[in-house]
């Protein structure tokens, strides 16, 4: 069985298999929309692959992180919107 | 094959300067062509900051860009939201005593000549900027700065041209200028009775013995980081980079946009053509913009570029008739301030096409005033 | 800052099936190998996530044959600037970067999935087949949930398979291109070994009756959140309930960091001669990023890039029949799933067409040029830098991108910052 981790995503605690990818883990916590376009959209992962920022989110008080590519860390704080 | 078309001016180059003119032409009723080799706005004009900026290097700097100034105010209710017309205003910081000396000396000048002006202390300058190194001696509050987006300004100037009933010659350029032909490159010509040449400088291969240098900057586009800066800010030693005349330089000099993405410059160099990022002086220009800010630092960079300033030797744009050529007019030379003084240029041409009064005395601007000062 | 400074013989960039297989092949000749990937682990597209995500015997093979061959692994490595002239690429690691020359250069940057927009493209839910693929691989559960899969190509069968295999329901796989085409490519598979076209092979037998060829997604919905997609076959129109839609109209090569590089390239992508060398000195070229043709096509490529570029070209040339065939299939995949005209008109004068800058249909148009386009609504300016609007305008408006700039890759700004002693002009 693979370790647990816990992170948060917008204030709410979740659990998740170590390895887990943040934009899977948004996805787990039931979250849809990763952030707003410019005009207001929302918007959410489109390539998976690290190419087309869609899946940005803020981790631990950064912006612009894109979750598909980043592994999520125990005690990680992650916002979206 | 000659084409029949006629015009009573033509201009040459869709740049902001280009466009300028051709909007007061066209709206004071002059039968008007433009002609751009590229893109609208894809010269120097796509490279530039847009920081509209009053400076006083000299009374004739300042006349410029001061009225500049007040055209741009006119102007602005009227662009459109892509314009990004930002009335953000201008710090200049002062890193130290000295430089503090200056900023009260600015101040005078300034407030003199009715600029609104305010000078921030360092606990100020902190507040107002926040992520600006602490402990800068202070700033100087230019408070009628602003910031747009040269492209689509251009654009907009261009398509008021053509609604006043110019005429836009787009993917052509001019090969060469004789008496009232322009003869473009796919073989056509143009009969026009007056030619303006707003190419940047690339007008040097138009007329001869015209010295203009192009001057390499690089700027470098973050991602959006809303508020991170609030106003345009650039370091007093801007001043000593932007005049020196021989070697590379680099100042700080950080501009938000409307988009809450961050400008990062500047940086001056001669003798390099080429349009490639070099490395060498983009590493420069950052580490003096971390010096005075660095929270640059963690921020994530989207692209860097480059552009070519077009540089005459007594730093004032070449704004009137050619020396020799009676029916050919320069509207180039404006190194890094054609953004800014774009308005004012084409206002200028336009007084002298038109035999009107100038709001200011337009002898400084004047081509052929090395002749008048050294001959 | 770059921090450090790294040099290594060859260094290979992209960690995918070609670049495994090249890294293996250098090494072989004992000089020093390092390769870089921005994933966090290697495996590229098709075996991302290591080894445990892709069971198949050949993906081991190349882990094992990896691991055993010591080159030197950095995942989470992004290249996001590069020098051709002093050899050098500069890579940005999630706390540091640092300068890496290298005596050889093997780019091996795959490719990414072609997105063609229409109204609700950006709705989230709506994502790439990889993209979605990915995310399951990257932990996502997908029990239970309704998923469409559309767009065109091979990998919508193998997709479609493993979201089943992991409790998915796929009630439909829209295929763009006809059945006129698809037939005969489809009798040609069992000729073929590789894993993904078997799959395909076995899914085009086994679920003929989901798998719609002549069929297009024409509008996602609810705004939010995916709640439906409209197809299209011939003359019907219907609603297929969904929690995602999984759709791509195949791949793009990613050539931008080669082309910083100076690296001439093609239509189909950078261009390479017999040995995978491109036009400039030193540099290689393999797999996805020289044209789309499939993991079999790229872990040859890849070989004769690892060999011709530690010098045993010998070697490498045992290796062109092979690459030959692969190549010939690779044609024929391209003309089987060749878009359609329709798919053009799919986006109507709202869609937005950059998802970066929110930049519509209508506003393009007008847009002569790539430059233009970009100079006047700011197509293409965001952080995806054009990857997936510059495909989509070439695709409906015939406007090819212009030059790359660095950052290759957003990057920080201390990033841009070398290494060097004298810096500071005088
Ligand atoms: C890095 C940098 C930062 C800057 N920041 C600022 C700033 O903050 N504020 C400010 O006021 N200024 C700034 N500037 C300066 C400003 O960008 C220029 O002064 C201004 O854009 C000049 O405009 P232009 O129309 O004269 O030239 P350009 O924009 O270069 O236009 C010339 C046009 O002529 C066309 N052309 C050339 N030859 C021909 C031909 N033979 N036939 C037809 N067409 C031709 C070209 O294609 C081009 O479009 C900056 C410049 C740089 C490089
Ligand atoms: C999203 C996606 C999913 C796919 N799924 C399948 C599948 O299920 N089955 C199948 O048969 N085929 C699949 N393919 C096709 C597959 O890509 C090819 O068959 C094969 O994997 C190509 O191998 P490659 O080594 O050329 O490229 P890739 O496997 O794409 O590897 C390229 C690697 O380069 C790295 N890279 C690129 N640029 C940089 C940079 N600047 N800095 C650092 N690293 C960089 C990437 O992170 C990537 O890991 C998929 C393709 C994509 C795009
Ligand atoms: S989903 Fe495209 S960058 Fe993450």
């Amino acid at each position: 069985m693979a370790e647990m981790i816990s992170l948060s995503i917008n204030g709410v605690s979740i659990r998740v298999p170590a390895g887990t990818m943040v934009a899977a883990a948004v996805l787990i916590a039931g979250e849809t929309m990763f952030r707003r376009s410019v005009s207001g959209e929302a918007r959410g992962p489109l390539c998976g692959m690290g190419v087309c920022f869609e899946c940005r989110v803020t981790i631990d008080e950064a912006p612009h992180c894109r979750s598909c590519q980043i592994i999520c860390r125990d005690g990680m704080k992650v916002r979206t919107g | 094959m000659p084409s029949a078309a006629s015009f009573d001016i033509a201009v040459v180059g869709a740049g902001i300067v280009g466009a300028a003119c051709a909007r007061e032409f066209a709206e004071a009723g002059l039968r008007t062509a433009l002609i751009e080799a590229e893109a609208i706005g894809g010269g120097a004009t796509a490279a530039g900051m847009g920081h509209l900026a009053v400076m006083d290097d000299s009374e004739a700097q300042f006349a410029l860009t001061r009225y500049s100034q007040v055209l741009w105010k006119e102007l602005a209710a009227e662009l459109p939201a892509e314009c990004e017309y930002l009335p953000c205003g201008a710090m200049w910081i002062a890193a130290d005593e000295e430089e503090m000396a200056e900023v009260h000396r600015k101040q005078r000048y300034y407030s003199e000549r009715g600029v609104p002006v305010e000078v921030l202390d360092t606990s100020s300058l902190a507040d107002a900027e926040p992520n600006l190194r602490r402990g800068m001696a202070g700033a100087l509050l230019l408070k009628d700065d602003s910031v747009v987006y040269p492209p689509c300004v251009a654009q907009f100037l261009v398509a008021q041209a053509q609604r006043d009933g110019a005429t836009l010659i787009l993917g052509r350029r001019v090969m060469r200028i004789d008496g009232n032909t322009a003869k473009l490159d796919d073989g056509s010509i143009l009969f026009s009775d007056n030619f303006v040449l707003a190419n940047g400088s690339s007008a040097t291969s138009l007329v001869r013995d015209l010295q203009i240098q192009p001057r390499k900057g690089h700027l470098v586009i973050t991602d959006r980081y809303p508020r991170f800066v609030r106003h345009q800010i650039i370091e007093l030693g801007y001043l000593k980079s932007a005049h020196a005349t021989r070697a590379d330089s680099v100042a700080f000099n950080v501009q938000p946009r409307s988009s809450g993405q961050l400008l990062i410059g500047s940086s001056r160099q001669f003798g390099n053509e080429e349009a490639g990022v070099d490395g060498k002086i983009v590493s420069a220009m950052l580490q003096r913009a971390f010096e005075y800010m660095p929270g640059l630092k963690k921020l994530s960079a989207i692209r860097t570029w480059t552009g070519f300033r077009a540089a005459t030797a007594d730093k004032l744009p070449l704004i009137g008739p050619s020396p020799g050529r009676e029916n050919v007019y320069l509207a180039t030379g404006h190194e890094g301030l054609g953004i800014t003084t774009s308005l004012c240029t084409a206002k200028l041409l336009g007084d002298l096409l038109l035999r009107r009064t100038p709001v200011i005395n337009i002898a400084p601007y004047l081509p052929d005033r090395s002749y008048a000062v050294h001959g | 800052m770059t921090e450090a400074r790294r040099t290594v013989d060859i260094l290979v960039v992209g960690a995918g099936p070609a670049g495994m297989a090249a890294a293996v092949r250098a090494r072989e000749s004992g000089r020093g190998v390092l390769v870089l990937d921005d994933n966090p682990a290697p495996g590229g597209q098709i075996w991302r996530g290591g080894q445990e995500h892709s069971p198949s015997a050949r993906a081991s093979s190349w882990f094992a044959k990896m691991a055993a061959s010591g080159a030197q692994v950095i995942a989470g490595a992004r290249i996001v600037d590069g020098d051709a002239k002093r050899q050098c690429l500069t890579v940005e690691m999630p706390d540091s970067a640092f300068e890496v020359s290298y005596d050889k250069l093997i780019l091996a940057t795959g490719a990414r999935e072609l997105f063609l927009p229409f109204p609700g493209w950006t709705i989230p839910g709506v994502m790439g087949v990889g993209g979605l693929q990915a995310l399951v691989k990257s932990g996502l559960p997908v029990t239970g949930k309704r998923i469409v899969v559309a767009g065109s190509g091979p990998l919508l069968l193998a997709a479609a398979a493993y979201f089943r295999a992991h409790g998915a329901i796929v009630p439909i796989v829209a295929e763009q291109a006809p059945v006129s085409r698809l037939a005969p490519f489809a009798s040609r598979l069992a000729k073929h070994p590789g894993k993904l076209f078997q799959a395909a092979a076995l899914r085009l037998a086994l679920h003929r009756s989901r798998y719609r060829s002549s069929c297009w997604a024409i509008r996602a919905s609810e705004t939010e959140r995916l709640e439906s997609v409209q197809l299209q076959q011939h003359n019907r129109v219907w609603l297929e309930p969904c929690e995602y839609l999984a759709v791509a109209y195949g791949f793009i090569s990613n050539v931008e960091l080669a082309v910083l590089m100076q690296c001439q390239t093609g239509a189909a992508g950078v261009r390479v001669n017999d040995l995978q060398e491109t036009s400039q000195n030193q540099i290689y070229c393999a797999g996805e990023c020289t044209g789309i043709g499939g993991v079999d096509l790229s872990i040859i490529e890849g070989e004769i890039a690892g060999y011709a570029a530690s010098g045993r070209d010998d070697l490498a040339g045992n290796l062109f029949k092979k690459r030959d065939k692969a190549r010939q299939f690779a044609a024929a995949l391209e003309s089987a799933f060749a878009l359609r005209d329709e798919l053009r008109s799919l986006a109507d004068a709202g869609t937005i067409i950059c998802r970066c800058e929110d930049v519509t249909r209508e506003r393009l148009e007008p847009m002569r040029s790539w430059r233009s386009a970009k100079l006047q609504t700011r197509c293409g300016m965001g952080p995806c830098q054009g990857r997936i609007c510059g495909p989509i305008l070439e695709f409906l408006l015939g406007l090819h991108p212009e030059s790359v700039r660095p950052p290759v890759f957003p990057a920080r700004v201390e990033t841009l910052l070398r290494q060097e002693e004298e810096t500071r002009p005088t």
